[in-house]
């Protein structure tokens, strides 16, 4: 397959478990190995790509409770280690947390252990982490499963500030949600292929929701994974 | 007088051996319970085993020898790591007796030449510290507490999340690698404070500790050097006055103050829950 994405655009990768869109994120980002063709960003080839700044991920919920504590604003930190990892946080990087945590509505947390947030708010920490880089990219992978409607609005209005910014958005899901009239183009994944590239209001995008989404349906078909 | 255990000179080295090494040890093991990796300590201890025994072998230093056996070793445990993710599990479980069984096998090697006292270095006998051992301890110890201050941000950000570390630019490999040389060097320097076979609990006990208790990483970090080095001092001094095994005596007053901050931390935590329903 060959896929383009332009710049300062809203493209949503939809398809059911094991069609493929994690692993596809995965290999844009060097994360997963590609044993064929080549994946470019912003017009240079990824492993020859260092400004690594302008790049922004939210992997897919991974909350351990049980680990060495940690405050919602030291995991937040993390996002600015992409414009150096070995220098000293400046004024301007503790001003760039600070706003980040504010945008996901987070603020009144920013000093309690990541360990006493409900799922919804760990995952609002891990978006704001992604924005503290202030990426030109951001790459999400499904950033509302699971998540209750009020996060979800949160993100999409955080969403929306990036994308008058000029910030251009990939994210992966099962169902668009409070996110659907951001969005600029949808791609549908079925079994490692794309099987349908184009308009969010194509007739398509609904008859997918309708039938491959398992949370629409109270009880999933044959053969549906469902993690 | 109160402060006796001071006038020996082998205590002035063994209080300052064991201050550095109670200090620096939580401060790498905390990166090592993140990552779930808290017997790579013990692994570590294990493969220095072989070291010690080397330097006996070579009639030279055993620290000196051991801090290098136990880095080389740890390379190599996170080449295994990385690269040979099925069986890595068997892999370094392979290693790690391989060091005991290699440390043993050339220490019967080297026991014609000199008398060496195995026991001394699977249980640590601070007393015997000579000036170039306490030497290099604090140097070393210098060393990983800066690399720790240093690179505290980075090692976070790849112990909480290392793919999120990776698309971040941070170089996981090379840190990886380093926090695992890091680890090598804290076994090896604090081998001679706990001993080998107890070098893991003075890394990771602290760090269990502090996290009952704290509620962020930085806090966490300093409450455990904190207690690392606390427990290492008191053990020291109480085994002078007691003459008990100094090793011995630090684990167990560790594992005390951990006991203890369950029973606060379940405490507090209850407190809280009542005022809330209140």
């Amino acid at each position: 397959m060959t896929l383009g994405i332009n710049s300062s655009s809203v493209v949503a990768i939809l398809g059911s478990n094991g069609s493929g869109k994690s692993t596809f994120v995965k290999a844009c980002l060097g994360l997963a190995p590609i044993y064929k063709g080549t994946v470019s960003i912003f017009g240079t080839e990824f492993s020859h790509f260092k400004d690594r700044d302008r790049l922004g991920y939210v992997p897919q919920r991974i909350h351990d409770a049980m680990g060495i504590p940690a405050t919602v604003s030291e995991v937040v930190e993390s996002g600015r280690l992409s414009h150096g990892w070995l220098r000293r946080f400046t004024q301007e990087d503790k001003e760039k947390i600070s706003h980040a945590i504010e945008v996901v509505g987070l603020k009144d947390r920013e000093n309690d252990s990541i360990n006493t947030l409900s799922g919804g708010q760990y995952q609002r920490t891990l978006i704001a982490r992604a924005l503290a880089s202030e990426p030109d990219l951001l790459f999400l992978d499904e950033p509302t499963a699971g998540v209750d409607l009020a996060t979800q609005n949160v993100f999409a209005e955080a969403l929306k500030h990036l994308v008058q910014g000029g910030t251009t958005v990939v994210l992966v899901s099962h169902e668009l949600g409070p996110l659907r009239p951001l969005i600029d183009r949808v791609i549908m994944f079925r079994e490692g292929r794309v099987s349908f590239d184009g308009s969010p209001d194509a007739e398509a995008v609904d008859s997918h929701i309708f039938h491959d989404h398992p949370h629409s349906s109270s009880k999933p078909a044959e053969g549906w994974e469902i993690s | 007088m109160i402060f006796e255990f001071l006038e020996p000179a082998f205590m002035q080295r063994a209080l300052l051996a064991a201050l550095v090494v109670g200090l620096c040890a939580p401060l790498v093991g905390i990166f090592l319970v993140q990552r779930r990796l808290s017997l790579m300590g013990d692994g570590l201890g294990h493969i220095a085993l072989t070291g010690v025994a080397l330097g006996f072998l070579l009639q030279t230093n055993p620290v000196a020898t051991a801090v290098i056996v136990a880095s080389i070793g740890a390379i190599v445990v996170e080449i295994i790591r990385a690269y040979g993710k099925t069986s890595g599990d068997v892999a370094l479980a392979v290693l790690f007796y391989g060091g005991i069984a290699g440390g043993v096998l050339l220490i019967g090697l080297s026991s014609k030449k000199s008398n060496v006292n195995l026991l001394s270095y699977l249980f640590g006998s601070l007393t015997t510290v000579s000036k170039f051992d306490i030497a290099l301890i604090v140097a070393l110890a210098v060393v990983i507490f800066f690399a720790t201050l240093l690179l505290k941000k980075s090692l976070f950000a790849l112990c909480h999340d290392s793919e999120f570390a990776q698309v971040s630019g941070i170089p996981v490999k090379l840190l990886s690698m380093l926090l695992a040389v890091m680890t090598a060097v804290t076994v090896t320097i604090a081998m001679r404070v706990v001993g080998l076979l107890l070098v893991s609990a003075l890394m990771i006990i602290p760090v269990a500790t502090a996290q009952q208790i704290s509620k962020s990483f930085s806090g966490t970090r300093i409450l455990s050097a904190a207690i690392g080095s606390f427990g290492a001092v008191s053990g020291v001094i109480t085994s002078f006055y007691f003459d008990l095994a100094p090793g011995a005596l630090i684990v167990v007053i560790v594992i005390f103050l951990f006991i203890s901050s369950i029973g606060f931390s379940s405490y507090t935590r209850r407190r809280s829950l009542r005022l809330q329903v209140r």
